[in-house]
């Protein structure tokens, strides 16, 4: 599935998506930044709360294929646009990290 | 902007001043890093363990040693990473490279660092990896990575 049609069907909020037919190979979650770098891998979707600029650096660096701000996480705009600058996209969702894995589990 | 030297015609050489006052924006070297190599047309898993192995330096170097240099030595076969800083030192390394370690500060912490996971990102990512550090003088990190 692509990230435009996880969107899609997820219903979750575009913040930035200058890659949407990038294929989602896969969900890693998780907030503590060098865990994720040492155990996500390439493509997968990353559900974090966590909203500052270290994690474009962890997805641009893994090449994942989206990030995804659960529990209504709250992105300041400069990061906003520089995840277009990297082109990573950008997602958001009201719903809480486990629901929105489960729901990531039901639809890819 | 990176200083670039040319050593001799086999190696390329990269220096940057890593600052320690702005960790939201650190991880510079690394994206200039990423750049160089790609430039370099060396492969792409190559290129991502070694930026990733100069982020989670230079990181460290920002949090916990406020800043220093990153140099990088391209070679044709192998990249050569050189993370030099004046911080506190390292007291105990072999208890710094556990999975789980950490000495980083509430407000670090609430920014997603302080997993302990650095040290040991930086030893699985590379092919080689060797610390000299003492403490109240700063700290040495060099790391290889074969191509
Ligand atoms: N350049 C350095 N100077 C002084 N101490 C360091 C340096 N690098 C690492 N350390 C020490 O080693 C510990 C472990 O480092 P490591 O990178 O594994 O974890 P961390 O930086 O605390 O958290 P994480 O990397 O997961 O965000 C640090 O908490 C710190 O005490
Ligand atoms: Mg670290």
């Amino acid at each position: 599935m692509t990230v435009r049609e996880l969107t899609e069907q997820a219903g979750f909020r575009v913040l930035s998506m200058p890659d949407g037919e990038r294929e989602i190979e896969g969900v890693y979650a998780g907030d503590l930044l060098s865990w994720v770098m040492g155990r996500a891998s390439e493509g997968q979707a990353f559900v974090t709360i966590m909203t500052n600029i270290n994690v474009l650096a962890v997805a641009s660096l893994l090449d994942l294929s989206c990030v995804i701000l659960s529990e209504d996480a709250e992105a300041p705009s400069e990061i906003i646009v520089s995840a277009e600058e990297k082109g990573i996209n950008l997602l958001k969702t009201e719903l809480p990290t486990y629901e929105t894995c489960l729901l990531l589990g039901s639809l890819l | 902007m990176p200083k670039v030297t040319a050593v001799n015609n086999e190696i390329l050489y990269y220096r940057f001043d890593v600052d320690g006052d702005n960790f939201t924006s650190a991880g510079e070297a690394s994206v200039q890093t990423k750049r160089i190599l790609r430039r370099v047309g060396f492969p792409p898993e190559a290129i991502k363990r070694v930026s990733i192995a100069m982020y989670e330096g230079e990181i460290n170097m920002v949090i916990h040693a406020s800043g220093g240099v990153a140099e990088l030595y391209i070679e044709e076969d192998r990249v050569v990473i050189v993370l030099t800083d004046h911080g506190p030192g390292i007291e105990n390394v072999e208890l710094a490279m556990q999975e789980g370690y950490s000495t980083a500060p509430d407000n670090i912490r609430s920014l997603g660092f302080g997993a302990g996971m650095g040290l040991p990102n930086m030893k699985r990512y590379t092919d080689g990896m060797e610390i000299e550090t003492k403490v109240g003088e700063g700290t040495k990190i060099t790391m290889t990575v074969n191509v």
